[in-house]
């Protein structure tokens, strides 16, 4: 246990006291009195469903704190407390509170499934934490390329970070942070972003302690832009890695259904060179659904199209090209129905969801209508595979 | 049907199973153009072909409901979407107490609460009408994407109120739709149902106190009815609260942040007087006793909103359990009303007077009441900014008795202190507690739209926390897009 904790906290200077978190929160964690709205710390569990209904920005705030400050305490300010500095020799402590916050995120993006998810039963065991912001991992650019057509409108970087000396370990699936150099307008340094790796475990160049980033350039986006900016030589900090769900299985005879848009394709990239690299000639069905505008902007299309039909079967779908109907991921999995139902009912399918949040809503829509079918609930199977660690959600 | 998933498979996104139901969607689709033809005559002008980084829900859970995104104004999803249902839930005050809620209108009711969306709709439209000349004199492109986040979700909520009106009054309520389309703000023909949303938005002042005291009165409003025991009336205005928080907060921000750059202002110009009004203003920001002269008005036309003090059709509908009180199912009694009182602020032998009435007759009082303690928190955090840049001033709420058209004090004239004064005293000082006209020409001399990426017009300051947690220069609108 960590002796610090990331504590919650609403900006009394910003709050307009509509209350909306506190009609939000699930747990009743958030209370008010008739000056200020406070989460209580001994409640929240980071889930995070209040952030994006507050219509100001008071809400999303965090310090780090030896103990909580008490709702009374919270009461009475008129702004928020300044983070507090700690010693040098906390900085592993300090690391651990900040990690909780990391994997509250991840718990968000994974928060899709709809519930707590635990890793395949066959996966790997992860390594998290390793690395906090205080002592970050330094790694150096290898190379950095873009992986769309340079005439695409989608800007989407193949990023090759050496580890030098440094043990990074990492499984498929993992994601480590990455903090753009400088500092917010308050003066605090900026806030960390997590990417997915797009490399397998044992490397992007195979023992070459390297991994691959896979990372969109956002028009706003700090942190997309300082990595898509770099160049071989730059040095990155990372931290991390996280997550411990989210994870290939390692069972020859697993089935694999990948369903992907965008830079959700990082996770599976990595997969395949795992795929490709550990289990030559494996048993079970390997499948990806990958879904961009239009063959331009999907990411690594031209990596792809080396790969044989015999390592992994390639459903890409496009929504905006010229002269075809619109299609979506969702769309081509309803016309697999028959493939989709088997795959779902067979007890060695596991099923990955990765992009943009909201792409999962359509996809529980094409499952649920396939299962319907053939007069399955899906909504019961999904819980069932999820708490089998077979159904896996990350939308960002 | 999953109700926290929103469903795109007509073209009126929505959450009620519309393509299930050919009568209404045929309805709506029939009702459709002719909105879309209100909102490019009515709706915000100039700006309709610029792309806007608005928020758009796609499903009702805490999750999907904020979605960031550029959109051209014309093709915001505006859609149907009611908070999840609540299988148990039950009358929570009046007659029916405990009863189940109803899922559909019990006859008697009919009338009543055709009144009540009708005028809560008619609300809707009318603010983006004030509103839609606002766009040129933007102080920032922050702030025109936060008019126009307001503008397009009053918008929607006016397609909430409709979907009630089709799907449950009939012919009666198609009429009542396509009225909503036809009355406007301030026409003297066919004008608006309620006096403040005939009143003219002419400057971005006034834009930020209509947002934080007329909005405010929405909020209440919807609070109230977020209680009814039609449970339709009850989900709908249970998800547009969650949109009026973002209205709340563009108004108390703005303020807000006017105070803060004129203070700012006086500060460096050393300027220690709130009072010194000619040279505050040489500096190019408003004086703090104009923007408290901004407030009474808006506080004194948003308080006619609430109706008289003492009223037998707000009785009436809460004992039909039509519409509750703000927080009823927090608040400790019997939720019937029958035998208690509440105490209501009248006119006796000349002087305000509190006296007890049937709390059940004093619903609407009750309600302004606590609106008034929401608006008056609000001019603390207001008064904190003041403090903290170390002006002396701070704001005040005048007497309800102040400048009222409506009720117990529409026939009187009464200071902001709340003293009764005769109408030589009111005319003389007239201009010391409304915006005068040398105020609102002053005013509308600092209307320079300032459109630039990240700057921000003289008068305002700079916000905290720009919306969705975007840097401060970030193109909120792309106005030549």
């Amino acid at each position: 246990m960590s002796a610090f904790i990331r504590q919650h906290l609403i900006d009394p200077e910003i709050c307009i006291r509509c209350y909306t978190c506190e009609e939000t929160c699930p747990i009743d964690a958030i209370t008010h009195n008739d000056d200020n709205v406070v989460v209580d710390a001994s409640i929240c569990n980071y889930c995070m469903d209040c952030i994006s209904p507050c219509p100001t920005g008071s809400i999303d705030h965090w310090r780090v704190v030896k103990s909580a400050w008490s709702l009374e305490e919270q009461y009475e300010w008129d702004d928020l407390p300044e983070q507090e500095e700690f010693a040098e020799d906390s900085a592993s402590e300090l690391a651990e509170a900040f990690d909780d916050a990391a994997n509250a995120l991840i718990a968000e993006a994974h928060s899709g499934a709809g519930g707590r998810t635990p890793a395949p039963i066959s996966a790997a065991q992860a390594s998290v934490n390793l690395f906090g912001r205080s002592s970050p991992g330094i790694g150096t650019v290898q190379g950095n390329y873009r992986v769309t057509e340079a005439e695409s409108e989608s800007d989407v970087r193949h990023i090759i970070i050496g580890l030098g000396q440094t043990s990074f370990p990492v499984l498929e699936g993992q994601t480590v942070g990455v903090a753009p150099p400088g500092v917010k307008a308050d003066g605090k340094a900026n806030d960390i972003r997590l990417y997915s790796i797009s490399s397998s475990r044992d490397g992007e160049k195979r023992n070459g302690n390297n991994i691959s980033l896979t990372v969109k350039r956002e028009t706003q986006g700090l942190c997309s832009n300082y990595l898509c900016d770099l160049v071989a030589g730059d040095q990155v900090e990372l931290v991390g890695p996280f997550g411990n769900t989210f994870l290939m299985p390692n069972d020859p005879n697993a089935n694999i259904l990948m369903i992907c848009t965008g830079t959700g394709s990082a996770p599976f990239r990595g997969f395949t060179e795992r795929r490709r690299r550990a289990m030559p000639g494996a048993n079970g069905e390997f499948v990806l659904y990958f879904g961009a505008r239009t063959p331009g902007e999907l990411p690594y299309a031209k990596q792809l199209g080396k790969l044989p039909a015999t390592l992994l079967t390639q459903n890409l779908v496009y929504s905006r090209e010229e002269n075809q109907a619109q299609e979506y991921v969702q769309d081509r999995i309803q016309q697999h129905e028959s493939f989709i139902q088997k795959m779902l009912m067979d007890e060695n399918t596991h099923v990955f969801i990765c992009g943009v949040k909201g792409m999962e809503k359509g996809v529980d829509e094409a499952l649920t209508e396939i299962c319907e079918h053939n007069s399955v609930d899906w909504q019961s199977q999904k819980a069932s595979m999820r708490d089998a660690g077979r159904f896996h959600v990350e939308t960002y | 049907m999953n109700e926290l998933a929103i469903s795109y498979d007509t073209s009126i996104p929505n959450n009620v199973g519309l393509s299930d139901d050919r009568r209404l969607l045929k309805a709506l689709q029939k009702w459709h153009p002719n909105y879309l033809s209100w909102w490019q005559s009515m709706g915000p002008e100039g700006f309709q072909d610029s792309m806007v980084y608005l928020r758009t829900a796609v499903g009702v859970d805490p999750k999907g409901w904020a979605k960031f995104d550029y959109v051209r104004m014309p093709d915001y999803r505006w859609g149907i979407l009611l908070a999840p249902r609540d299988e148990n839930r039950t009358i929570p005050f009046g007659n029916h107490l405990g009863e189940p809620v109803w899922q559909d209108i019990p006859g008697e009711y009919r009338s009543m609460l055709r009144r009540l969306v009708v005028i809560q709709g008619d609300t809707e439209p009318a603010s983006v009408e004030q509103q839609r000349f606002l766009g040129a004199t933007a102080p920032s492109l922050y702030d025109l994407r936060n008019l126009f986040q307001v503008n397009v979700e009053e918008a929607r909520h006016l397609w909430a109120m409709v979907y009630l009106l089709q799907k449950y009054f009939g012919r009666d309520g198609r009429e009542e739709s396509e009225d909503l389309l036809v009355r406007r703000s301030g026409d003297e023909d066919k004008p608006r149902m309620l006096g403040a949303f005939n009143e003219s938005t002419p400057d971005w002042l006034s834009f930020f106190m209509f947002t934080y005291f007329t909005d405010r009165d929405g909020k209440m409003q919807l609070e109230s009815l977020a209680q009814s025991g039609f449970d339709p009336l009850a989900r709908t205005t249970r998800f547009m609260l969650t949109e009026e928080a973002h209205h709340m907060f563009v108004g108390e921000s703005g303020v807000s942040r006017v105070i803060q750059r004129t203070c700012e202002a006086m500060n460096a110009a050393g300027i220690s007087d709130p009072n010194d009004i000619e040279n505050i203003r040489a500096l190019g920001v408003v004086d703090l006793p104009t923007l408290q002269k901004k407030a009474n008005l808006h506080y004194a036309l948003s308080l006619d909103l609430f109706g008289s003090e003492i009223s037998t059709n707000a009785a009436n509908a809460f004992s039909a359990g039509i519409k509750g009180r703000y927080h009823e199912t927090k608040i400790d009694d019997d939720h019937r009303l029958l035998d208690s009182t509440y105490p209501v602020l009248k006119m006796v032998d000349g002087k305000p007077t509190l006296v007890d009435e049937p709390a059940l007759t004093a619903i609407n009082m009750r309600l302004r009441d606590d609106y008034t303690a929401d608006a008056d928190k609000g001019l603390g955090r207001w008064n904190k900014v003041i403090k903290k840049l170390g002006v002396e001033f701070s704001f005040t709420l005048p007497n309800v008795a102040f400048h009222r058209a409506i009720g117990e004090f529409a026939n009187i004239q009464a200071s902001p202190a709340g003293t009764i004064i005769d109408e030589a005293t009111w005319v003389a000082n007239y201009d010391k507690w409304l915006p005068s006209s040398d105020d609102n020409l002053f005013i509308t001399s600092l209307m320079k739209p300032c459109h630039e990426v990240g700057q921000y017009a003289n008068w305002i300051a700079a916000p905290k926390v720009p919306i969705d947690s975007q840097p401060g220069d970030f193109e909120f609108v792309r106005i030549a897009a």
